[in-house]
């Protein structure tokens, strides 16, 4: 071994941040369950077991950490996020959860399918829409009338 | 024979209409997300699992068993025909099945699914009906601290066979652990890690977990630019293989289905595992093992029996001891308390008609996949020429009226948002999700098991150790970890020899 630096280095970002990860899990899990009673191992409490986790956890935290900076580690990269898409799909689902109440399950259900269709780099308004009336006549047939579910199918604002 | 008046007991149940009926259901809808790449079996059992709210319990199981074997045979046929494997658990059949084709032996491959997926649902479906009674037998006379080591030692197996390091896997399972912490503590009443929010008194809910990473997520990471896929269609002339198709693919067949039937019994196997071990044991085995690749018939048999048995036999451990072995067993132990049934052993003697009902439906399911496969296929490949674009939404609004229904209400809608970000995330790390799902769901049943067996040891914790079953138990998980770091320790001695 001839060109081994004194100074450690993470050559295996992906691991450590997943250790990383691990670890501030843990620490949280642990100090909120100081405020649980632990009580003994014969007779446990509910802070016990979630302490126990919490420490496991740290330990397998910091050992993937460190095997993120062994010499013979793999060289990794984080990957980057494609936020656009992430954005689209995560905002449409809490806009049809958000709108469902008050608006009722067609508008929540159009919103939903317009929204989520520009997460699409193809995305078109005319294909979008045609979609969302496909599948909106396909869902208020199968789940309202055909298996009864209990939505609001309209405005409730009317009612 | 007590089989044989069971399986009339499953004969008379699998047989009346509306089972008949869910199981075909279950079928098609299978083999259409089997065909669909982008949607697993996964998604859509979380999906329907809500849904199942309306049907009897024998209904609601025997539709999403369909569900999960069908997957298998959709998967398969995508895979041969266009190169796209529907399902993971198909992916080594693109490597032979789509050689074929292109040789214009696509009929001939996926009629050799198609029998080889038959024969193994039939032995596998026997497995199951021999093996549920002894194992059952066996975990009655189970402890609480028999229980913890079992569960232990299905953790660690299902970890030691996920993607990624070992210890990756076992760090997900203490995470899903840590996550069934959440809500109300059974003995002492107490909200742990509630923090006020009346939603998480009763705990989290997976279906909003596996739908948010396996659902929301999943679609986030198909979305992103990746290389084109162009699907070349085959013409699909000849269905039958010939004499000495049959005489190159029958020892594979009975090969693949006596290591899927075993493999899928182990914690963390199943149908993916079975099929990659089935290709690479042809592949060792065959005396032309250089026309692996080219089209090789036994590379398509082997692994497409060896998935199906896998996926049937890996309902063993769940029937038996109430443990699942994959993910998809994981929803399965969520739509049986949907229908107040505890999974474990005493369904088969408190429920026979639930227990041989669903045994006997997956060999009537695997009958139907044939009939619905092989003409069909076809209808199932023009399938595929739906443009992502439309096919996303429509996953989107399953995936958001299936979450709604859990409770009727909104909050696991939003809890699903959240997760599908989390879920993204763990894809960026390469974290499994699936040791998550299984700490999450076995989380309660072993703390639970491990706090009882500590009150009857009166606080000695080497009884684990001491009992011959529960050490045997975690000696099996000893052992499991040691071999999964040898080969680690070997590769790596090689790498450094290398050098």
């Amino acid at each position: 071994m001839k060109n081994v630096t004194s100074r450690l280095t993470i050559r295996d970002r992906r691991a450590f941040v997943s250790g990383a990860f691990f670890l501030t899990v843990a620490v949280f899990f642990y100090a909120v369950a100081l405020g649980y009673a632990p009580g003994t191992t014969a007779r446990m409490g509910p802070g016990y077991f979630p302490r126990l986790l919490s420490i496991v956890l740290a330990a397998i935290g910091l050992f993937v950490m460190a095997g993120a900076m062994r010499p013979t580690a793999e060289m990794q990269r984080l990957r980057a996020w494609d936020l656009k898409g992430l954005l689209w799909v995560t905002g449409s689902v809490m806009l049809f959860a958000f709108l469902l109440y008050p608006l009722g399950f067609v508008i929540s259900l159009f919103v939903l399918i317009m929204v989520s269709s520009k997460a699409s780099p193809e995305f078109t308004l005319k294909g979008a829409l045609a979609n969302a009336a496909v599948l909106i006549v396909l869902c208020v047939g199968v789940f309202v009338y055909g298996l009864g579910l209990k939505f609001p199918v309209w405005p409730t604002l009317f009612n | 024979m007590d089989l044989i008046h069971n399986l009339a007991i499953g004969f008379s149940t699998a047989f009346q209409l509306t089972n008949l009926v869910y199981a075909f259901i279950g079928c098609l809808l299978g083999t259409l997300i089997g065909v669909l790449p982008g949607l697993g079996p996964l998604a859509t059992i979380a999906m329907l699992l809500p849904i199942t709210y309306a049907l009897t319990p024998e209904a609601a199981l025997i539709m999403l068993a369909g569900i999960y074997y069908g997957a298998q045979y959709g998967g398969s046929t995508t895979a041969i025909v266009v190169n796209l494997p529907g399902e993971s658990s198909s992916v080594v059949t693109t490597i032979d099945g789509y050689q074929m084709a292109k040789q214009g032996r696509a009929g001939v491959a996926l009629s050799t699914a198609a029998i080889g997926s038959f024969f193994a649902g039939t032995v596998a479906t026997l497995a199951v009906a021999a093996l549920a009674q002894p194992l059952a037998a066996t975990a009655l006379l189970f402890g609480p601290k028999e229980f913890f080591s079992l569960m232990i030692l299905g953790l660690v197996v299902a970890s030691v066979l996920s993607s990624g390091p070992f210890i990756e896997g076992i760090g997900m399972v203490v995470l899903g652990m840590l996550l069934s912490l959440i809500g109300t503590d059974i003995n002492s009443g107490t909200q742990r890690f509630a923090f006020g929010i009346p939603q998480l008194f009763d705990g989290i809910d997976f279906v909003p977990l596996a739908m948010g990473i396996f659902g929301f997520a999943e679609i986030v990471r198909n979305l992103e630019p990746h290389g084109d896929i162009s699907l070349v269609t085959q013409k699909i002339r000849n269905l039958f293989p010939t004499r000495e198709d049959f005489r190159r693919m029958m020892p594979a067949i009975f090969r693949g289905t006596a290591l899927g039937t075993m493999l899928g019994v182990l914690p963390g196997g199943g149908a993916v595992l079975s099929s990659f071990a089935s290709y690479t044991l042809e592949k060792k085995l065959s005396k032309h093992p250089e026309q692996f690749g080219k089209g090789a018939i036994e590379g398509v048999a082997g692994p497409e029996s060896a998935n199906n048995a896998g996926a049937q036999t890996s309902f063993i451990p769940l029937l038996t001891l109430g443990i699942p072995s994959n993910v998809v067993m994981a929803l399965m132990v969520g739509a049986m308390t949907i229908h107040n049934i505890q999974p474990g052993p005493q369904v088969m003697t408190k429920n026979p008609p639930l227990f041989w009902g669903l045994i006997v439906s997956m060999w009537i399911g695997n009958l139907m996949l044939v009939i619905l496969n092989l003409p069909l296929v076809g209808l199932w490949v023009k399938l595929l020429s739906i443009p992502y674009r439309y096919l996303f939404p429509a996953i989107m609004v399953f995936c958001s009226i299936g979450v709604f229904s859990i409770n009727n209400g909104t909050f696991e809608v939003y809890e699903a948002a959240l997760f599908c970000i989390f879920g993204y995330m763990l894809m960026k790390l390469d974290l499994p999700a699936a040791p998550l799902l299984l700490g999450l769901v076995l989380g309660p049943a072993i703390e639970e098991n491990f706090r009882r067996a500590m009150v009857l040891s009166r606080g000695d914790s080497t009884v684990f150790l001491t009992s011959p079953l529960s050490g045997g138990l975690l000696a099996a998980a000893a052992v499991a970890v040691v071999l999964i770091t040898l080969p680690a320790i070997r590769s790596k001695r090689e790498e450094a020899l290398k050098e």
